[in-house]
This record gives C-alpha cells, sequence and structure tokens, in this order.
C-alpha cells in the first residue's frame, strides 16, 4: 500500500521519559568524532536529540495502516531547533507529529515534528524530518 | 554587523578517515542498527552500492567541526541538512569525508555556518547550514 495520506495530522502519544546519561553522551561524542576539546564539555553534541527522535518514531512505524516500512524508507532531511542543549540528568520526552505526507510518484515524503521537552515540560529542542517512503513493490 | 566575524570566514574545516569501525561505533550510540550500514549482502540486496555510512553519522561529524567555534562564539539555535548522496564505506579502506564550515551571512546576533560536506568529490550534506546565536564576538580566527 502507499503511505496513507490520512496520516497527516496525527499526533502520537510523547514516549518516554529518557533519562540522558553522562556515559551516553560521552559514548555518543565518540561516535561522531567531537574534538577533544570539546568533549566531557557537559553538553550533549547536536545530533543527540536523533535518539530521542528515533524513540518517538517507533510510535509511527508502530501504528497500523500508515503504509510506512523502515526497509522501504530513507532519510531525506533533517534539522533541529535548539531551546537549549541536552545535559547528562535531563528526563526527557519525545512528541511525534507528522505535518504532511506528499506523494511524488509511487513513493511519498513525510515531514514530521518531534518535539522534545524535559521534566517541566519546557520544550528542549523541535526535530524535523523528512523520510523518502517507497511504494511496496 | 558582529566584530570579528565576516563573511567567508572559515570557522573549522577537517578530513575524516571513516572505517566500518566508526560505523560499528555510530550503531551502538545512537540505537540504528540498521543493516544496510554493517552488512554488504543485505546492501547489495536492496540495490546499494555497498554499506553505507549513516546519514546522521556524516550529519554529526559536520557540525562537530565546528563546534570548537560555535562554543566560543555563542550558542547553536538551529541545524539542518539534506541527505543528498550516500557515503559507501568500503570494507578496506572506508571512506574519506571533507568538511568545511565558513561563515554564510551574519545579521543582528546571529550568523549562519555553510558546511560543505563531501566525499570522494561528491556532496554527501547539501544545504547543511547551523544558524548561531553570537554572545561572544571575536577574533573568528580563534
Amino acid at each position: 500500500m502507499a503511505v496513507n495520506p490520512d496520516l497527516a495530522g496525527r499526533v502520537f502519544d510523547p514516549v518516554g521519559p529518557y533519562e540522558v546519561g553522562r556515559e551516553k553522551i560521552r559514548e555518543f561524542e565518540r561516535a561522531v568524532l567531537a574534538e577533544g576539546s570539546r568533549e566531557g564539555a557537559g553538553i550533549a553534541p547536536a545530533t543527540f536529540p536523533i535518539v530521542l527522535q528515533d524513540l518517538a518514531l517507533q510510535a509511527l512505524l508502530a501504528a497500523p495502516d500508515t503504509g510506512i516500512a523502515l526497509e522501504r524508507t530513507v532519510h531525506a532531511e533533517q534539522r533541529f531547533a535548539y531551546e537549549r542543549g541536552i545535559v547528562a540528568g535531563d528526563l526527557l520526552t519525545a512528541q511525534l507529529s507528522v505535518d504532511a505526507v506528499r506523494t511524488v510518484g509511487a513513493n511519498a515524503l513525510v515531514t514530521s515534528s518531534t518535539v522534545i521537552r524535559d521534566a517541566e515540560g519546557q520544550t528542549v529542542i523541535t526535530a524535523t524530518s523528512v523520510l523518502l517512503v517507497g511504494a511496496e513493490s | 554587523m558582529i566584530a570579528g566575524i565576516a563573511v567567508g570566514d572559515v570557522v573549522g574545516e577537517r578530513e575524516v578517515h571513516l572505517s566500518r569501525e566508526n560505523l560499528v561505533r555510530y550503531a551502538g550510540a545512537s540505537g540504528d542498527f540498521n543493516p544496510i550500514h554493517y552488512r554488504d549482502d543485505v546492501a547489495a540486496r536492496v540495490g546499494l552500492p555497498g554499506v553505507l555510512a549513516h546519514g546522521m553519522l556524516t550529519m554529526g561529524i559536520a557540525i562537530e567541526t565546528v563546534a570548537g567555534w560555535i562554543a566560543d562564539h555563542g550558542e547553536l539555535v538551529e541545524y539542518g541538512v539534506r541527505f543528498t548522496r550516500p557515503v559507501v564505506v568500503d570494507p578496506d579502506n572506508g571512506a574519506v569525508v571533507v568538511v568545511r564550515g565558513v561563515v554564510g551571512a551574519v545579521d543582528e546576533g546571529a550568523v549562519r555556518i555553510d558546511l560543505t560536506v563531501t566525499s570522494d568529490g561528491v556532496t554527501v550534506l547539501g544545504k547543511a547550514q547551523a544558524r548561531v546565536r553570537v554572545t561572544e564576538p571575536g577574533d573568528s580566527n580563534a
């Protein structure tokens, strides 16, 4: 099936809380080759929020009748808007909304926003992704 | 205008050699265990030219190239990229990713950094831009 156009506008329940660990931050720093002078400075690398977006994405992937399957999906675009950096000890939730579904031939561009909030409910980061979803063959 | 920062200033650059080990580390750190990032047979079966680096790994490597400059001058408020071409990581020779960050625009209290990210002469991240709110203008060559 093709991506369900009714998906646009759907807001999923927040997932979490995810407790940000200092050692996890360090592991991620090493993985993205953070420079020595910046490592261990306390703020998670700029792309760390992808971990939270991926958790929220699970809700979308688990929903029935979306027409989205990971093996037919390519990451087309990614953006992050930061209110502040993520730090060790943060207890975060992530809530995904599907902003738009645009058909391009047999494929679809699915744009979603994931709002990452802290324990006080304050928005920390908004992650926006565009996935190119191929048709089922 | 911001003192000490001009359009065209190079704020960071590096050449990174990626091996399959880098992909393993990133998979563990990020939780992205998509087998196209470690299984040659799976990559071939889905029609890919080889095992690919995670797009998000390349996005991370790019911004970390200028993270020091950003921390010295202010705060990152936005970062975005388009994944234009994949980075194929050969099992023996790996891949080389070249990153260069340049001040693309300066306005009231904020700077746009344009990141050029290539591998094997091909641009792999398009419209890779970071927006920095400047709080510490100063020597842009620091």
